[in-house]
């Protein structure tokens, strides 16, 4: 997505963090889209069938969906995957995430509380991780999706033994 | 049954048992007017009998609730500790260990303040979890004091009890009520929306009573002998003195008595309330700043509410009472600056209108699309209607346009509430147009950065910028600012955490930065 960026040269960015979640992280993604999709398609057709009065409408809603549903299917999965990146310095965590919308979150290392990893049922099948990054701020922590099992082992590693070397309640 | 065990440190205590009563007489109070307005009414005294009779047996009860209650709570205070126990059926033991007590707040309703007691609320100011809260319903007031001091008391050695009469510690006054800030109170939409929604509840609930009264059918004959004008002004007058003086009795009964002090060991304690007297403390070392809050009807009057940002305070709210952050009435804006550094223990203003930095005319558009988003669907829809039908009334159009002007001036307004500065040790951001709200965020507090930017802010260059922090919302952001602009902020508000992660930008099509594939 070579989006033209109006920030004029000499002007500060944030750059993106270095490292790129897994591949298969766009399976992932793609899957979640699909069956997210499908399940609203699904129901709009079964609606079209059974409510005759109003079945003109029902398809049209449906075909209107389908091509929406479509986009978002095939878009969304690699956009996110050219967003979504993470990057832990000795100092800091640093993640990019999101498409049409996005976020770049950065915490340093000494508030950070928690670091946990998840594993949905669909990351489990795609051997993927989500790692957790929590610190006493209310407002939301800093989540890494889809690495791979063991980057995200090592990730996790990492943080934890820099966060266990800082004292104080991290507040 | 429980036996409080001997124990060297501290000793266990009952709760007043004049708590049995305080609670009898609230349900009391809270009975007594229907029996009055039913024996007002055309009741036959039967059903009268039997309802008072009913009455009386609810009161018992609760009186036996409460006697059993009492009888099974004990608390002590020992070296360490604080530890209530309480319960029949399912027994509880709770302790808090005495450095995590973070406030220790007195609430005495009328019924308490008749038998001279308070309720005390220990809490430990942990973000999470409603568990970490002892209640003690209820002790005598002088004893409730005692125990406050004793428990906030952080670094002088402990000791026995809390029975001691300790002499008041130095404290210092910040502001203390001054009647006139009572009409600022009044100004704040969300305390009328209370009195309205009281009043609708009040009206629903008094409905029957009402119509057996015949208040109604007599309302109504005598209405319709008005002429129609005199009819409405009347109906109308009588709704803006409800309107004005349910305002002015709740400020009365919130703010009554309001005195901001700052004791010896660095505790903040706010005290108010009429009828139901209030003690809320806060530990300074909690704090990490100030938010000035001004909603829209109060913004014209001048004036400001002060919160304080503070960890462990949360976002709960108790219904028609302000939160526990509010550490000042609605008062003058200066007057609230002046609080607000005197709290801050800074010697001029932090919050008032400080060079703050504009944001870009983008931001502005922005704005004024969002705003006029509403109002262009509605003539939209109403054109379309007007096709399908084939008539509309002509003057729908004059609601319909009217709303354009006003999205217009809010949206502008809302451009110029946008801010953002560094002020010593503070980044102060602002922003909002139906509450505005200005915060004073302590630099050493900012735990991290979040960066939002939609399709929408890509193109026009914008950035919303947050800073989070353990205190208040837990984030507070600087909407729609330069990339460059936002990005500088942020690097010299928290020097060396940002600066791994920016880059300056070279040229347009070159690009920046060769990305690392995967780890």
């Amino acid at each position: 997505m070579s989006e033209p960026q109006p920030v004029p040269a000499g002007h500060l960015t944030l750059r993106p963090p270095r490292h790129r979640v897994e591949r298969r992280a766009i399976l992932w993604w793609t899957t979640q889209a699909a069956s997210t999709v499908i399940v609203g398609i699904v129901g709009l057709a079964l609606a079209a069938w059974w409510i005759e009065p109003a079945r003109f409408w029902f398809a049209l809603a449906l075909i209107i969906a389908a091509v929406l549903g479509l986009c978002y299917v095939a878009v969304m999965p690699q956009w996110r995957y050219r967003v979504h990146r993470y990057e832990t310095t000795d100092d800091a965590v640093y993640t990019a995430a999101g498409w049409i919308n996005q976020e770049w979150r950065v915490a340093p290392l000494s508030r950070i509380q928690t670091v946990d990893t998840q594993r949905g049922p669909l990351q489990q099948l795609f051997r993927l991780s989500s790692v957790t990054v929590t610190t006493a701020s209310a407002a939301g922590p800093l989540t890494i999706e889809g690495l791979d099992q063991h980057v995200a082992t090592e990730v996790v590693e990492h943080l934890t033994a820099v966060t266990q070397a800082t004292r104080g309640d991290a507040t | 049954m429980t036996t409080p065990p001997d124990d060297p440190h501290g000793q266990w205590h009952r709760l007043d048992p004049k708590s049995i009563l305080a609670v009898g007489a609230t349900t009391l109070a809270s009975l007594l007017p229907v029996v009055v307005l039913m024996a007002l009414g055309d009741t036959d005294v039967p059903t009268l009998l039997i309802t008072v009779g009913i009455g009386l047996a609810v009161i018992a009860l609760v009186l036996g609730g409460a006697a059993v209650n009492w009888y099974f709570t004990y608390y002590r205070v020992t070296e360490h500790r604080f530890e209530r126990r309480a319960g029949k059926l399912s027994r509880s033991h709770r302790s808090i260990p005495r450095d995590r007590i973070r406030s220790v707040d007195l609430t005495a309703p009328p019924a308490h303040r008749l038998f001279g007691l308070s309720i005390v609320k220990i809490g430990t100011g942990q973000q999470a979890g409603e568990n970490s809260e002892l209640k003690l319903d209820a002790i005598a007031t002088p004893r409730a004091e005692a125990l406050r001091r004793e428990l906030l008391r952080a670094d002088t050695e402990p000791t026995g009890t809390a029975t001691a009469e300790a002499s008041e510690p130095g404290e210092t006054e910040i502001a203390r009520l001054r009647p006139l800030w009572l009409g600022y109170s009044m100004a704040t939409v969300s305390l009328v929306l209370v009195v309205w929604g009281a009043l609708v509840s009040a009206i629903g609930t008094l409905n029957n009573v009402l119509t057996t009264l015949g208040v109604f059918d007599t309302a109504g004959k005598w209405f319709e002998t008005l002429p129609l004008w005199t009819g409405i002004t009347v109906v109308v007058l009588i709704l803006l003195i409800l309107g004005v003086l349910g305002p002015f009795l709740l400020s009365l009964e919130m703010w009554w008595g309001f005195r901001l002090t700052r004791e010896q060991d660095a505790t903040l304690r706010v005290r108010r309330g009429l009828l139901t007297t209030r003690s809320l403390s806060l530990e300074e070392r909690r704090l990490r700043g100030i938010e000035l809050a001004e909603p829209l009807l109060l913004r014209w009057v001048g004036g400001a509410r002060t919160n304080a940002v503070a960890t462990g305070l949360g976002e709960q709210t108790e219904t028609k009472q302000p939160d526990r952050k509010a550490i000042l009435p609605p008062a003058p804006r200066a007057e609230a600056d002046r609080v607000a550094a005197a709290v801050l223990r800074e010697n001029r203003p932090v919050t008032d209108n400080c060079p703050v930095a504009a944001h870009p005319g983008a931001a502005l558009r922005r704005r004024l699309t969002r705003a006029l988003v509403g109002p262009v669907a509605l003539v939209i829809a109403l054109a379309v209607c007007g096709a399908m039908i084939g008539w509309m009334p002509s003057w729908v159009w004059i609601p319909a346009l009217g709303t354009v002007p006003i999205a217009i001036g809010l949206a502008v307004d809302a451009y110029r509430n946008l801010g953002h500065a560094l002020d010593g040790k503070y980044v102060i951001t602002r922003s909002g147009t139906g509450i505005r709200r200005t915060v004073a965020l302590r630099r050493s507090g900012v735990i991290g950065w979040r960066m939002k930017q939609s399709l929408f802010q890509r193109r026009s260059g914008l950035i919303t910028i947050s800073a989070t922090t353990a205190a208040g919302a837990g984030v507070y952001a600087v909407r729609d600012v330069a990339v460059h602009d936002g990005l500088t902020f942020a690097d010299e508000a928290v020097p060396d955490l940002l600066v791994p992660f920016l880059e300056t930008r070279r040229s347009r099509k070159q690009p920046a930065h060769r990305v690392a594939r995967s780890a």
